[in-house]
C-alpha cells in the first residue's frame, strides 16, 4: 500500500505550479467563463477594437469564431474590420517596422497570451496602469514596470496615480483614480474581465470542446475498466 | 472453418515461425505469478511508445521544421488541424508520461533487484533506452520553438561547449551553426523523427529478448526456473503471459488512460509542468528569460548540473556541473555490480538498504523540485546535499549492501 502510495505521488507530482506576477504584486482573480457567449462575444468586439490595431492574433482565424455563437456575416461586419475574408487569421493592422519605431519593441501577438501570462496577470496588468511623466509614453503599470504599451483604455478607465505608503512592513504601492473615465470602477471591471475572458477563450479555441469529449472519455474508460477487470477475474480464478 | 485457419496458420508455419514465436513469447512463456502493481510499467511503457510513435506521425504531416514558421505551425495543429489539438496533447502528455512510466519502470528494477544475475544486460540495454529517451525528449522539445526550446537547449548544448579542448567544436558540430539557429532546429527534427526513434525501436526490441531469454524477476526475487516441473519442465511458479498477463495489463492499460486522459482532457499543462508557460512565447534570441527551467522529468539533473559552485581538483565548476549531471545517469549502470547483498528483493534484504533507498528516492525529488526553482543561497546548499546523498547510494552500497542482515530467501514464490 505504501508503495502504491508513493507511485500516485510520482503521477500527480505536478499540480503545484504556481505563477506569480514577475514583480511579486499580488493578482486580482480574474472572472473567467468560457462557456459564456456573451461575454466572449463583447470581449471579441472590444479585442479588434482597440487591440488588433497594434497586436496581431495571426495564428487565430476570423471563422473559427462561429464557435462563439457568431455567424459569418455577423464575423464580417462585426469582427473584420480591415475588409480581410472570413478565413483570414487576424493579422494586425499595423507593420512590425511601425511598432519597432513607435514603441521600441514590436507589440507581442496576443494569440497566446494568455497561456504564457496567465488569467489573472492578465486581468490585473490591465487595470494597473498609472500616470508616469518619467516614463516615454507617460504611463506606467503596477506589474510590468516601464511597460512600452500606453494605457490604450484610459479614456474608459480615467487616469490613476500611484501611491506609496512606507511603514514598517516596506513599501506599500497602491493606485487611486485621479481623473473619472467614461465607465465606472465596476464597469471598468466588467469590461477588462470579458476582454481577458475573450483571451483566454483566444489562446485555446478548442478547450470546451476538449473538455466535453474528455468526459465521454472517462465514461468510456470507466466502462471498459469494469469489463476488463471482470475479465481479468474471470482469467485468474484458477490461479492460486 | 477451422480446418481452413489451421492449413493457412500450416502454411505460413513452414515459411516463417509464427506460431514458435507465439509460443515462446506468449501462450508458453512463463512468467512468475505473483506480480504486484509494480510489473504494469513495462507494457505501458510499450504503450506510450506507440502512442508517441502514432501521434509523432500525425504532428510531423503538419509541423513546419523551420525556426521562423516551427511556433506557428504548432498553433496551426492546434486550431486548424482536425483533432490536431487531441493529438499534440496527446504526444505532450505522452512525453511526460513516458518518463513517468520509465522511472516507476526503473525503481522496481532497484526495489526488487532486477538489475542483478542474471540480467545485468538487460538492465545495460533498459539504460542505453533511457539514455535515447532522454535524447528523445531532449530534441522534441526544441520543436515547438518557444522561450523554454530555445534556451532550455542552450543550456544543455552549452555544456557540450564545457568539455575541455573539443568542447567549443563539438558544440559547433552539433549546432551546424555558431549559436542556436535553423540549422540546429532542422538537425535535432531529424534525430527527432528518425534516427532516434528507430534507434528505440531495434532497443526495446533486444530489450524484450533479453528479458525473454532470462526470464521475468519477480516481487521475491528468486528464480521460477530453478524450481521446475520434472514431468513438463514448467516453472511450477510461472504461468504463462498470454492469457493471463495479457488480460491483467489490460486492466493497467485501461487505469492508465484513466490518469493519462485526465491530463490530456482536463489539465493538458499539468500547472505549467507538463507544457510550460514560457513555451508560449516564441523563441526570441535577444531575450533570455528571466528563469530557465527545464521540463519536470530532467530538473533532478538539473540540479546537480548547478550544484557546484567552486572549481576544485583543478576543474572548473562547470565542467564539475557537467561531470555529476552525466555522472548521476551513467552510475545506474554499475548497479549490477555495486549490489553485493546474497539476496535481489527488498522484501529479504536488511534496513541498511531499506533506508539507503528511501533516502535515494527522497533526494531525487527534493532535487526534482530544486530544480524548478531559482537557485538561492539556501537551495544551492540543499542541492550540494542532496547530490552527495544521490551518489552515496551508489557508492557506499558494495559496503552497505553486504554487511546488511538480510532475511532468508524463500523456496517458492509467496502469496
Amino acid at each position: 500500500m505504501k508503495k502504491i502510495t508513493i507511485a500516485l505521488l510520482i503521477l500527480c507530482m505536478a499540480p503545484f505550479g504556481v505563477l506569480a506576477g514577475e514583480s511579486g504584486m499580488p493578482l486580482d482573480r480574474a472572472p473567467i467563463d468560457t462557456t459564456d457567449n456573451a461575454s466572449l462575444k463583447r470581449g471579441a468586439e472590444t479585442f479588434v477594437n482597440y487591440c488588433l490595431t497594434c497586436h496581431g492574433a495571426s495564428y487565430m482565424r476570423y471563422n473559427r469564431h462561429r464557435d462563439i455563437g457568431y455567424t459569418n456575416e455577423e464575423i464580417l461586419s462585426k469582427l473584420v474590420l480591415t475588409g480581410q475574408k472570413v478565413g483570414d487569421l487576424m493579422q494586425s493592422a499595423m507593420r512590425k517596422k511601425e511598432g519597432e519605431e513607435w514603441f521600441g519593441v514590436v507589440p507581442p501577438d496576443l494569440s497566446v497570451i494568455a497561456r504564457a501570462r496567465g488569467a489573472d496577470w492578465l486581468y490585473t496588468y490591465l487595470r494597473a496602469f498609472y500616470r508616469d511623466d518619467a516614463t516615454h509614453t507617460g504611463w506606467n503599470n503596477l506589474v510590468f514596470d516601464r511597460v512600452a504599451m500606453p494605457h490604450v483604455l484610459y479614456e474608459l478607465q480615467g487616469e490613476q496615480r500611484l501611491v506609496v505608503k512606507t511603514s514598517d512592513k516596506g513599501e506599500q504601492k497602491s493606485l487611486t483614480l485621479e481623473k473619472a473615465g467614461q465607465l465606472s470602477a465596476t464597469e471598468y471591471d466588467k469590461f477588462v474581465g470579458d476582454l481577458v475572458n475573450y483571451l483566454v477563450y483566444l489562446g485555446e479555441p478548442h478547450a470546451n470542446a476538449r473538455k466535453q469529449l474528455g468526459i465521454e472519455v472517462m465514461i468510456f474508460l470507466l466502462g471498459m475498466l469494469v469489463l476488463s477487470y471482470a475479465l481479468k477475474k474471470e482469467y485468474w480464478k484458477d490461479i492460486h | 472453418m477451422s480446418n481452413i485457419f489451421n492449413s493457412m496458420l500450416a502454411w505460413v508455419d513452414k515459411r516463417f515461425p509464427l506460431s514458435s514465436n507465439w509460443k515462446a513469447h506468449l501462450s508458453e512463456y512463463y512468467a512468475p505469478k505473483n506480480f504486484n502493481f509494480w510489473y504494469f510499467f513495462g507494457s505501458l511503457a510499450l504503450l506510450v511508445l506507440v502512442n508517441q510513435l502514432l501521434t509523432g506521425i500525425f504532428l510531423t504531416m503538419n509541423y513546419k521544421p523551420d525556426a521562423s514558421q516551427a511556433f506557428a505551425s504548432v498553433e496551426y495543429i492546434m486550431r486548424d488541424v482536425d483533432y490536431g489539438w487531441l493529438i499534440r496533447y496527446m504526444h505532450s502528455t505522452g512525453a511526460s508520461m513516458f518518463f513517468v512510466v520509465v522511472y516507476l519502470h526503473m525503481f522496481r528494477g532497484m526495489m526488487y533487484g532486477s538489475y542483478r544475475k542474471p540480467r545485468e544486460l538487460l538492465w545495460l540495454v533498459g539504460m542505453v533506452i533511457f539514455f535515447v529517451l532522454m535524447s528523445l525528449a531532449f530534441t522534441g522539445y526544441i520543436l515547438p520553438w518557444g522561450q523554454m526550446s530555445y534556451w532550455g537547449a542552450q543550456v544543455i548544448v552549452s555544456m557540450f561547449g564545457a568539455i575541455p579542448s573539443i568542447g567549443e567544436t563539438l558544440q559547433q558540430w552539433l549546432l551546424g551553426d555558431f549559436t542556436l539557429s535553423d540549422a540546429a532546429l532542422n538537425r535535432f527534427f531529424a534525430y527527432h523523427v528518425v534516427t532516434l526513434p528507430l534507434v528505440l525501436l531495434v532497443l526495446v526490441f533486444v530489450h524484450i529478448l533479453a528479458l525473454h531469454e532470462t526470464g521475468s524477476n519477480n516481487p521475491d526475487g528468486i528464480e521460477i526456473k530453478e524450481n521446475k516441473n520434472p514431468e513438463t519442465g514448467i516453472p511450477v511458479d510461472g504461468i504463462p503471459f498470454h492469457p493471463y498477463y495479457s488480460v491483467k495489463d489490460i486492466v493497467g492499460v485501461v487505469v492508465f488512460l484513466i490518469v493519462f486522459c485526465g491530463i490530456i482532457f482536463f489539465a493538458p499543462e499539468m500547472g505549467g509542468y507538463f507544457l510550460e508557460y514560457n513555451n508560449f512565447i516564441p523563441a526570441n534570441t535577444l531575450q533570455t528569460p528571466d528563469h530557465i527551467a527545464p521540463v519536470w522529468y530532467f530538473t533532478p539533473y538539473y540540479s546537480m548540473l548547478r550544484a557546484v559552485t567552486v572549481n576544485f581538483l583543478g576543474i572548473d565548476a562547470k565542467l564539475w556541473g557537467v561531470i555529476l549531471m552525466a555522472g548521476s545517469v551513467v552510475v545506474f549502470c554499475f548497479l549490477p555490480w555495486l549490489d553485493r547483498s546474497p539476496v535481489k528483493s527488498i522484501r529479504y534484504k536488511g534496513p541498511y538498504f531499506k533506508i539507503a533507498l528511501t533516502l535515494f528516492v527522497i533526494s531525487f525529488f527534493v532535487l526534482g523540485w530544486l530544480g524548478t526553482k531559482s537557485p538561492t543561497p539556501l537551495y544551492t546548499l540543499l542541492a550540494q546535499i542532496f547530490t552527495v546523498i544521490y551518489f552515496a547510494f551508489f557508492i557506499l552500497m558494495p559496503w552497505y549492501s553486504k554487511i546488511d542482515k538480510t532475511k532468508p530467501e524463500p523456496k517458492r514464490l509467496k502469496e
